[in-house]
């Protein structure tokens, strides 16, 4: 097995124009604006792991998943899949894209309503040309929704006529269909039931056991990532604050934000343990505090946190753990 | 068969063949354009004399009043014109030509502004501003005035038998250029919330070229509106034909629309030959309403809100 | 003997005609509230429990309505009442929060102004005294700087100061009830705490009654007294939180509350297979007879198929399980 990972990020970042149209800026004087919606993220994932990224809405997870699969244009840094970096793979970069592909969140919006499922599940391999006739294609496309639990006869239906959790069994085909090797997941579940969201992750983790898969799990639900990641990244306001093994984060987690995050998890098991519910809430991105992004929430933040961006040190970016004062 | 009977089933249990069945004003719509249409499209059949051949005109026949009154006679049911045309036969003529050139100006512009507000809508950027702001000019000005633009530039261009030759496509074109934008801004808009959804995102991962994510992904469902906007056009296209030919620069009067019927009937209207204006008008309001109400249903049964 | 119930639903039933016939999105529904409690409506999408609110603030979207069953506020019936009196029940008697803050906020008048009208539509009070009492209430919902945040128009709030403005527009008239529907799931989960902290407090010092509706299992733990686990518009069980999540009597709770992934024990334990309930909830078309849950149900046997089981004693719980027949 190759012991270099499947996907590399280095530095990456991503700003966005959101100035206002070009006549107000000129009538009002007004400057152009960016949105450093990820900035300086770096991590490696190995081939047949499940990497986690966990943050709360516009920490820049998504974007991130993104800039991976070429939504996105990175405007920093790096992406190399298989060692080659996709930027500079020119030609070669779809051929490399090919092997990576997404399952979006929303199953009401992520397949097209006019088409019949065997059509969307057929998209990726008539494009690629995988099929040679008409024959091998329906034979491969009643292969993929066994594979995802439906039936073939479901081919002929449209998607209004499957409940959400049926859809994204569908989304997971289609992105199998194109044989891919690496799986990136944008809060897969998140828009399910919870019933509904235990049938979707076992399939997912049977779906990688056999057909060794690799996969970058989005999602801002820490239990679920607790049930399906090896490692786990958790992202504040663009940046990746700790990454750490799922079992060592989750027991000893690290970062202040992390332990936040802990925290706020409701209690089903009921212990009586009161939730400290944590003042403040995510800055505005468009205004990042100075220093380190988490300072104005976090109850270790001294005058060094308040100026000085932390650096990344052994899988976390924190002053006070740095100095031992955590 | 038993897909057409199966597909045929479907089709008739569709809400909006369901709706449509349990909407009285859709139905008389529906049989109005249908007798419209059917008149129209059945003219050489149906007609009672073909208005145009001169061998069947006798101009003694001519300032016949309708049936019913007291000069008139059952060969012309509603009158003949100073030329001893039957008055029933040129409305069934002249509605041929006048739903022609409504439908056929409908395609033009909704062809033109699908694909202007598609472009627009999902390439965005320099092309959508520089589309978008032609859309905006265009609109200041009031539909009728490009169409006499259009055809006036036409007249000048063209030599005169050419223009006649083609009068009939220049003023095709002419209503169609004016009713674009309707078209354009409104598919712009849906292309803009269909870009935005993931199934969109994920044709783009699967690596499709934007051209045909935009024609096999967007089309589809940004196609609703226009649907309706179409059907209603249609009337508004009608009477701006009907307009144009009053004013004496539409059709070439050798192929009369409803529009040149009233137009020359409305020279007769003050020595007492009302009728000869009267029936071509009652005509082309007949057809617009019907087209109208058929739009207005279409648009109330195609809303989900309303469902 | 308990105190009169504050809120008494019995034998709710609410359909949508539809051209295919009758459809019945809830079914027999019976519940009661006492004041100060928080009882925890919980179900997955489908199962009626945002209907089921609706139907007691009378806000059903037409073509749904009530088909049987009593509404009783305070022992007297709201089911029936004429739409103006409804209109006035709302805010004074009955408070509102739906999921998302934006929506329930006129983006058009500050914050101050939607305030002070709604105290003084339900109060009677002059233009001063509504707006001290706006200003109490701000302050009360934890609004930092409430004085100068007043006059604030919503846009300018986020979304979790956004929804305490919108509890604070719930509980302006004092209501004796407060129906929440799915109040934290717009928020992340650092804001969602903060949020469940107000509810309670403001149920435990209120006094006022609390009808919690969400699909958040976590949420009802930390939150809610009782529980009503719904599931194809029936309730398959109802009782005390605790003996509800933590010793489940209806194989629907046991499997939902197996289906949830826990931190704990296994975290970081990769590849262990949650608990699944196969298959999906009927749709409203095509409720199975006899117990809804049957044709999913690990341990059905023949009357499951036959009859429908009312709710009967399990535990400290009630099931509608034959289990307990």
């Amino acid at each position: 097995m190759d012991s270099r990972p499947l996907l590399r990020l280095t530095d990456v970042g991503r700003d966005f124009d959101v100035s206002r149209p070009w006549l107000n800026r000129m009538l009002e004087g007004a400057p152009r604006q960016l949105l450093r919606a990820v900035d300086m993220v770096s991590f490696d994932v190995a081939r047949g792991e499940t990497l986690a990224l966990v943050g709360e809405s516009g920490c820049g997870k998504s974007t991130v998943a993104r800039l991976i699969v070429g939504l996105y244009a990175l405007t920093r840094g790096r992406i190399e899949f298989d060692g080659v970096d996709l930027a500079a793979a020119g030609a070669g970069a779809s051929a490399l894209r090919r092997r990576m592909q997404m399952i979006f969140q929303d199953p009401y919006a992520s397949l097209n309503p006019r088409w019949r499922v065997r059509d969307i599940v057929a998209e990726p391999i008539r494009v690629l040309g995988l099929a040679k006739s008409g024959d091998e294609e329906r034979v491969r496309i009643a292969a993929l929704l066994a594979q995802v639990g439906l039936a073939p006869e479901d081919g002929e239906k449209y998607p209004h006529e499957f409940s959400g959790g049926q859809r994204q069994r569908i989304s997971i085909a289609r992105a199998l269909s194109g044989h891919p090797e690496f799986l990136v997941c944008d809060e897969p579940t998140s828009a399910l039931d919870v019933s509904v969201q235990a049938q979707i992750l076992n399939l997912m983790s049977e779906l990688q056991e056999r057909l060794g898969l690799t996969y970058l799990f989005i999602s801002h639900n820490l239990a679920v990532v607790a049930h399906v990641a090896d490692r786990v990244g958790v992202m504040y306001l663009g940046c990746i604050v700790e990454l750490a093994n799922a079992v060592t984060l989750f027991k000893a987690p690290r970062h202040p934000y992390t332990r936040l995050l802990l925290d706020a998890i409701p209690d089903l098991g009921m212990s009586g343990a009161p939730r400290t519910p944590v003042g403040g809430e995510v800055p505005n991105p468009l205004a990042p505090p100075a220093g380190c992004a988490f300072h104005p929430r976090c109850p270790h933040a001294n005058q060094r946190c308040r100026n000085e961006r932390p650096a990344w040190r052994a899988g976390v970016a924190c002053h006070a753990v740095e100095e031992g004062r955590l | 068969m038993p897909a057409v009977a199966g597909w045929a089933r479907r089709a008739w249990d569709h809400d909006l063949a369901w709706s449509f069945r349990h909407s009285p004003v859709a139905l008389l719509a529906a049989f109005l354009t249908l007798v419209c249409i059917g008149g129209a499209v059945l003219a050489p059949w149906v007609a009672p004399q073909n208005p145009y051949d001169s061998a069947t005109l006798s101009l003694s026949d001519g300032f016949t009043p309708p049936a019913w009154t007291e000069k008139g006679t059952r060969k012309y049911l509603l009158g003949t014109d100073d030329q001893g045309r039957d008055v029933l036969s040129t409305i069934l003529y002249g509605a041929r030509i006048s739903l022609g050139v409504g439908l056929a100006s409908v395609l033009f512009s909704a062809l033109l502004g699908v694909s202007l507000g598609l472009v627009s809508g999902y390439l965005g950027g320099r092309l959508d501003a520089f589309i978008m702001r032609v859309a905006d000019i265009q609109l200041s000005f009031p539909a009728i005035l490009i169409a006499l633009l259009i055809d006036g530039t036409a007249r000048i261009a063209l030599p005169r038998e050419a223009h006649d030759a083609l009068a009939l496509y220049v003023l095709v074109v002419a209503i169609g250029l004016s009713k674009w934008v309707d078209y354009a801004r409104t598919v712009r808009g849906s292309t803009l919330v269909e870009k935005g959804k993931d199934y969109v995102q994920a044709a783009r991962v699967i690596g499709r070229r934007p051209l045909a994510i935009m024609v096999h992904h967007v089309l589809p469902n940004a196609m609703g509106p226009v649907l309706v906007i179409a059907t209603i056009n249609i009337a508004t296209a009608i009477i701006t034909e009907a307009t144009l030919s009053f004013l004496g620069v539409g059709v070439p009067p050798t192929q009369p629309s409803l529009g040149t019927l009233i137009r020359v009937g409305n020279d007769f209207l003050i020595s007492g030959e009302w009728w000869i204006s009267l029936f071509p008008g009652a005509a082309l309001v007949l057809l617009v309403l019907a087209v109208n109400l058929l739009g207005d249903w279409l648009r109330d049964a195609l809303n989900p809100r309303l469902r | 003997m308990s105190p009169a119930p504050l809120l008494e639903v019995r034998d709710l039933r609410v359909e949508f005609p539809t051209r295919r016939g009758t459809l019945v999105a809830v079914d027999g529904v019976s519940f009661a509230i006492e004041p100060g409690e928080v009882l925890g409506v919980v179900g997955e999408s489908g199962a009626g429990k945002s209907l089921t609110g609706m139907a007691v603030i009378g806000l059903l979207e037409p073509p749904g309505r009530i088909g049987a069953g009593e509404i009783l506020l305070e022992g007297r019936r709201i089911d029936r009442l004429p739409a103006e009196e409804m209109r006035r029940l709302r805010g004074r008697r009955i408070g509102a929060i739906f999921q998302d803050p934006l929506t329930s906020l006129n983006p058009l008048y500050t914050v101050g102004d939607q305030l002070v009208e709604t105290i003084r539509t339900h109060l009677e009070l002059d233009r001063g005294q509504a707006r001290r009492r706006a200003l109490q209430l701000l302050d009360e919902v934890g609004i930092p700087a409430p004085g100068a945040r007043i006059d604030h128009y919503p846009h300018q709030f986020s979304g979790g100061m956004r929804q305490r403005v919108v509890i604070a527009l719930a509980v302006a008239a004092g209501p004796r009830l407060i129906i929440a529907d799915e109040p934290t799931t717009a928020l992340d989960v650092s804001i969602q705490a903060q949020i469940i902290a107000l509810l309670k407090m403001l149920a435990r010092e209120h006094g006022t009654a609390v009808m919690l509706i969400t699909h958040d299992m976590g949420v009802i733990a930390e939150t809610a007294h009782r529980v009503a686990v719904m599931y194809a518009g029936r309730i398959a069980e109802i009782g005390p939180v605790r003996e509800v999540l933590q010793a489940p009597r209806h194989p629907y709770t046991v499997g939902l509350m197996g289906s949830i992934p826990r931190l704990g024990a296994g975290a970081g334990k990769r590849h262990a297979r949650l608990v699944q309930i196969e298959g999906a909830m009927p749709r409203l078309n095509a409720i199975p007879p006899g117990c809804a849950f049957h044709p999913r149900c690990p341990r059905r046997f023949e009357r499951c198929g036959a009859e429908r089981p009312e709710l009967l004693p399990a535990g400290a719980a009630r099931a509608s399980c034959w289990l307990y027949g």
